[in-house]
């Protein structure tokens, strides 16, 4: 399996081991957008189901949306750069890009916690409604996704500095900035689809 | 809590179930401990990565499953053939229905073929295991510890009671309350990941690891069924975990999308459920027509006849199947238009499906049938699935499907389909191959008494249903209180009783060719007649599959490497081969994500968050994992090479 | 060896065998086989017509099936170098053959089903000669486990049995307290989901007088066997009769009567001479929950059902 490594090409896409797992990668974000599509049509059905909760539109403000929008794709940025340095060789830069991504990742989450806990108060929980519950699940689903990338991407911040770039841990990279830009796109569908569509209606 | 809230008592029968259990898993423990076999089990079984071992591993418990689900039809067909005993009542019916449907489908029918998948497709392809062998583990003991749960709910806690499509709002926490359907929303989910996580496996595999010079269009039949069958995992498995994600979440933490408060939607679960329930029908039935394929060209000693039209119906089909959900539910009244629709697409499917049937009947034309055990189980395939075929269109046709829907009409239509189709492929498959699984054949007299039992039984039991469908009897009844009815349930039980003597037969069997088979010599069991790669190398199978891989550039190349004195052990050609290491990683994780699991079904969160924390935890050890395998060294591949080969 | 291959030819055979022998005998009997109506009868006559061409497929196939196992069989006495061709692997012509036949049959079978489908959606049309009448309007509304037949223009409600007048068409209105379930005559036609929050429609009609079996076709817990009601088909004057005799002797359904009855469990058939569509109504979004609300605890309770003859209904 790892027998053959080739000598030119980007470091991740040397083995055969590297290959596949790309690919694997690959195949499971389709799986992803098949269940992101799924959540997306539960919203769109659930549309409007709002029982005695406050309306989208009461709720939704363009301002705390818009930074996340900002910050997320922001970090797609960074993120693609990161993957810029990593291909040039820098251990550096690869590692300061990409804590950049991680800071502006936060910062997301951050606002979306906010953002939660103001619709909480404001009487639109989970609980509340068959389109508040939708709505929780699709946005909340995305940001387990953007935690589970950013404690992920730790781990392989760590092995980085204890490995340096090697097959395996561009690889990994390669990988991680493929699911953080996959989370950007979803996110730029819920933006439109919910927000921007919410506010409107 | 007391303990009486959590054991599920006052049944004899559940009571002689726990006893039952308690003393076979004592005895298992004891055996263990006495022949000091513990550490036998760790090491080769519990912490394998080999997907042989694996794969038998998921065939094992598959066939215990199969068991499980034929305990449970058992019960309710003597309960409708003798309403008046009392046998059992409403409640333990419908828990038992709801059981064994899930239990077939999840448990036994998909962990059968991935099963055989595991252990065949790499051979089948000159692969020395799956792309990611650790993640093969995963699913493995994902699906294990999901099995595990579902079936431990008739003990702790009482079964899900609701069918195996779990309707809402009837299966939401307002109407059934309990910890039962989360027994079955937790047993699906843990098991999902896993059947998920093969599904990319083995695309990646076949993708990627195929022997050199193999084209997609030169891969054995059944290696395309499977690449089309993860296709279709990859695509239909999340929208159940989706399906089953809401429900929970519905159930346990007071959302409101399957609810009758709340302004939720109890009908939306149909349409997920079905979007990915009805592709799920062709995830079980792909492979086994890949199955059939590969042993009647064997059998009949030619070449399968139409081999791309053979794949590109599988393609046809695997899209179409996601095309035709709403066949499901004609009933809900979406509009003539919709059912028009979503009729004619249904009908559609029978199109590649007939083409098939006349490309098996080719395949058979100007050859040398001869009748092994595989092959009668193959054969007797092609007229019972026609006769769930046919039905199956005719369910199709909206209008008409008013008067078929939830009766036993239906019922005996997918019997047909998925005992006919499916578990014929299972047996089929699992005689056909059980020489390179076990190093000996099943003993062929009484594999044909296990397949004539069967198959007798089989139409006997499931023929008459039409007729009860036809005379208006609904499906998931208990009680058979109408008179018109009784005859041909007592019938049914009658065919019942004849699969269960088959089914003991072919166990009977596993034990007895186990003691008596001949070992076998050759890698080529069947006199010779092997088509594909899995037959070019040697019997039993050793663990890096094969010493070379020869270079392929047709269909069936096993047939020219014979004729040409080829073999895939070139001597001046062997290299050093890289294996992965054994690791007990994936057992403890989808281990501790059981525990989680069951925590969550209880409601006891703090075991949920403990489970999923240790979860966590193991993918983080697992990201730290940089052990990259092993070489296996030039002389140990030739000496064992030429130790099975006798040279 | 002969014996055993006599026998193979035979039992192919048998279940083709079994097919015409149980649909001799069965016919007569069989409830979807036996239409009461126009509905029925429009159904029943697409099965049959379908059936025509599944059996002609199933002959053909069986036909083919069992010549070749029987000529291509390895140790047949006498069989000819010729049998034998390994390298035939395909045939354009042929392939084109069998996929363009099974779609002209799909075609043929979808053509009537779209039409019937379309026609299903209307109040059957009046048998030649008769005038077209107005459909009877009856509300069939589900709880666990038992079913309301509400008349509003008669004002009357039923419960677990219904009257129809024959050869007038009837409009069922569907709607559910609880579960979701199917109101399903098959004497009189196919069956319609009732979902609490949803109204669905299903004409049927019966031209024939006599009592037929309805019952929910759809699983609902526990009582789903015992969801049963017989449906009595009589001429006009004779359900105008039996109407004009439930305003005047039946009790009226309070709201309170209603909910008791709305309570998990079973009941015996019951008549009031006035409906429950002024309480609540399950079919719109505020009274879907209407149930669930007011009687959530008992939904956990467990009926231990053996027997439905002898099980005591709750009330």
């Amino acid at each position: 399996m790892a027998a053959e490594e080739l000598k030119t090409g980007p470091l991740e896409y040397r083995t055969q081991e590297g290959q596949m797992g790309i690919m694997g990668f690959w195949i499971f974000l389709g799986a992803e957008v098949v269940l992101f599509a799924t959540l997306f049509a539960t919203y769109a059905v659930l549309f409007g189901r709002t029982a005695d909760a406050p309306l989208p539109s009461e709720l939704f403000e363009p301002g705390i949306v818009l930074i996340m929008t900002f910050l997320l794709l922001t970090s797609s940025f960074t993120c693609g750069l990161a993957i810029h340095e990593m291909r040039r060789g820098s251990v550096k830069g690869l590692i300061f890009w990409m804590a950049i991504t991680l800071a502006l990742g936060l910062g997301f989450l951050g606002f979306e916690i906010y953002e939660f806990v103001h619709y909480a108060h404001e009487g639109a929980t989970l609980q509340s409604s068959a389109f508040w519950s939708a709505f929780f699940v699709l946005a909340g689903t995305h940001g387990l996704h953007v935690t589970l990338g950013i404690g992920w991407a730790i781990l392989l911040l760590i092995q980085i500095k204890q490995r340096g770039l090697t097959n395996v841990t561009s690889r990994k990279f390669f990988i991680i900035s493929l699911y953080w830009h996959f989370l950007d796109v979803i996110w730029i569908f819920i933006f439109t689809s919910v927000y921007l569509i919410g506010m409107v209606i | 809590m007391h303990i009486t809230d959590i054991l599920v008592t006052g049944e004899p029968i559940i009571y002689g179930a726990m006893v039952s259990m308690a003393l076979g898993g004592l005895a298992i423990l004891f055996v263990l401990t006495y022949f000091k076999k513990w550490g036998w089990l760790w090491r080769e079984w519990l912490t394998s990565v080999d997907h042989k071992k694996i794969g038998v591993m998921y065939i094992l418990s598959a066939l215990l499953m199969l068991f499980r689900g034929g305990v449970d039809a058992m019960m309710m067909r003597v309960q409708l053939a003798f309403p008046d005993l009392g046998f059992l009542n409403s409640q333990h019916y419908n828990e038992i229905f709801t059981t064994h449907g899930t239990i077939m489908i999840i448990f036994m029918a998909m962990p059968f073929l991935i099963g055989l998948m595991n252990i065949i497709v790499p051979l089948q392809i000159g692969a020395r295991d799956f792309a990611f062998p650790y993640l093969n583990a995963l699913s493995f003991w994902s699906f294990f510890f999901g099995m595990a749960l579902f079936n431990i709910s008739f003990v702790i806690g009482g079964s899900p009671d609701a069918g195996w499509t779990s309707y809402t709002p009837l299966s939401g926490a307002a109407m059934s309350p309990g910890p039962g359907q989360n027994f079955y929303l937790m047993g699906l989910q843990l098991s999902g990941i896993g059947t998920l996580a093969t599904g990319i496996n083995l695309m990646v595999t076949i993708l990627k690891m195929r022997a050199p010079g193999m084209k997609l269009f030169h891969m054995p039949i059944f290696t395309w069924s499977t690449l089309v069958t993860c296709f279709i995992i990859v695509f239909a498995f999340p929208i159940l975990t989706v399906a089953l994600a809401l429900l929970t979440i519905d159930r346990i933490f007071g959302s409101q999308f399957f609810t009758l408060t709340g302004e939720g939607l109890p009908m939306m679960w149909a349409n997920l459920f079905w979007m990915w329930g009805h592709p799920e029908v062709y995830i079980v039935i792909l492979p086994a027509f890949g199955i059939f394929s590969e042993v009647i060209s064997t059998f009949a000693k030619k070449r399968l006849f139409g081999y791309n039209v053979m794949v590109w119906s599988m393609i046809v089909i695997a899209l179409l199947s996601f095309l035709v959900w709403v066949h499901h539910f004609f009933t809900m009244g979406a509009g003539a238009f919709v059912n028009s629709v979503f009729s004619v697409s249904t009908m559609l499917i029978a199109v590649p499906t007939g083409v098939k049937i006349f490309n098996w009947l080719a395949t058979l034309y100007k050859s040398k049938i001869e009748f092994t055990v595989p092959m009668l189980w193959s054969l007797a395939f092609i007229p019972s699935f026609i006769l769930g075929g046919v039905t199956g269109v005719m369910l199709g046709m909206a209008a008409a499907d008013y008067q078929f829907h939830n009766s036993y009409f239906l019922i005996a239509h997918f019997h047909y389909v998925l005992i006919a189709g499916t578990v014929f492929a299972c047996f089929a498959g699992l005689v056909f191959w059980y020489p390179k699984m076990f190093g000996h054949k099943m003993n062929e007299r009484l594999g044909r008494w296990a397949f004539w039992l069967f198959f007798f039984g089989f139409h006997v039991c499931f023929f008459p249903q039409y007729f009860l469908g036809l005379d208006g009897m609904p499906r998931r009844l208990f009680i058979t209180n109408v008179a018109e009815w009784l005859p041909l349930n007592v019938i049914s039980t009658v065919g019942a009783a004849g699969m269960a003597l088959g089914f003991v037969v072919f166990v009977y069997n596993v034990y007895y060719s186990f003691r008596y088979s001949e070992r076998e010599t050759t890698g080529d069991s069947w006199n010779g007649n092997g088509r594909t790669l899995e037959w070019a190398t040697t019997t039993p199978v050793p663990y890096y599959n094969f010493a070379t891989v020869p270079y392929v550039d047709e269909i069936d190349p096993y047939v020219r490497m014979k004729e040409e004195g080829k073999t895939t052990f070139e001597e001046d050609k062997v290299k050093p081969i890289h294996m992965p290491s054994y690791t007990g990683q994936p057992f403890i994780f989808m281990a501790l994500l059981g525990l989680a699991s069951f925590g969550l079904i209880f409601e006891w969160m703090y075991l949920a968050v403990f489970g999923l924390i240790g979860g966590v935890v193991m993918m983080i050890r697992r990201s730290f994992d940089y052990d990259d395998g092993y070489y296996v060294s030039v002389e140990e591949i030739k000496e064992t090479e030429k130790k099975a080969r006798g040279l | 060896m002969k014996a055993k291959h006599l026998r193979n030819r035979w039992l192919g055979l048998l279940p083709l065998g079994l097919i015409f022998f149980l649909s001799g005998c069965g016919q007569l009997e069989m409830t979807v086989l036996d239409p009461k109506g126009p509905v029925a009868q429009s159904q029943y006559d697409l099965i049959v017509y379908s059936l025509w061409f599944m059996l002609g497929i199933i002959v053909v196939v069986f036909a083919l099936f069992t010549y070749m196992i029987i000529k291509y069989r390895e140790n047949r006495p006498g069989r000819k170098e010729s049998d034998y061709d390994p390298n035939l692997h395909g045939n354009t012509t042929i392939e084109i053959i069998w996929t363009i036949i099974p779609v002209i049959i799909v075609i043929l079978l979808s053509i009537p089903t779209v039409t019937t489908l379309f026609d299903l959606e209307k109040p059957p049309e009046p048998a030649a000669g008769e005038e077209e009448k107005e459909p009877l309007v009856v509300h069939a509304t589900t709880a666990d486990w038992k079913w309301f037949f509400s008349y509003p223009e008669q004002d009357i409600e039923t419960v677990n049995y219904l009257h129809i007048p024959t050869d007038r068409p009837i409009e069922f209105r569907l709607t559910s307290a609880d579960a979701m379930t199917a109101l399903w005559i098959p004497a009189l036609g196919g069956q319609k989901y009732n979902m609490a929050g949803m109204m669905t429609t299903l004409y049927l009609e019966a031209d024939e007088e006599g009592g037929y079996d309805g019952r929910n076709s759809n699983f609902n817990g526990e009582g789903f066997a015992a969801q049963t009601f017989k449906v009595h088909a009589e001429s006009e004057e004779d359900f105008n009769a039996w109407t004009q005799k439930i305003q005047n002797e039946a009790p009226e359904l309070t709201a309170d009567r209603y909910n008791e009855l709305l309570k998990p469990g079973l009941t015996d058939v019951e008549s009031f001479s006035s409906t429950h569509l002024d309480y609540v109504k399950h079919h719109t979004k505020d009274g879907m929950g209407y149930t669930i609300e007011h009687f959530r605890d008992l939904y956990g309770k467990k009926l231990d059902l053996y027997e439905i003859e002898k099980q005591e209904s709750f009330q």
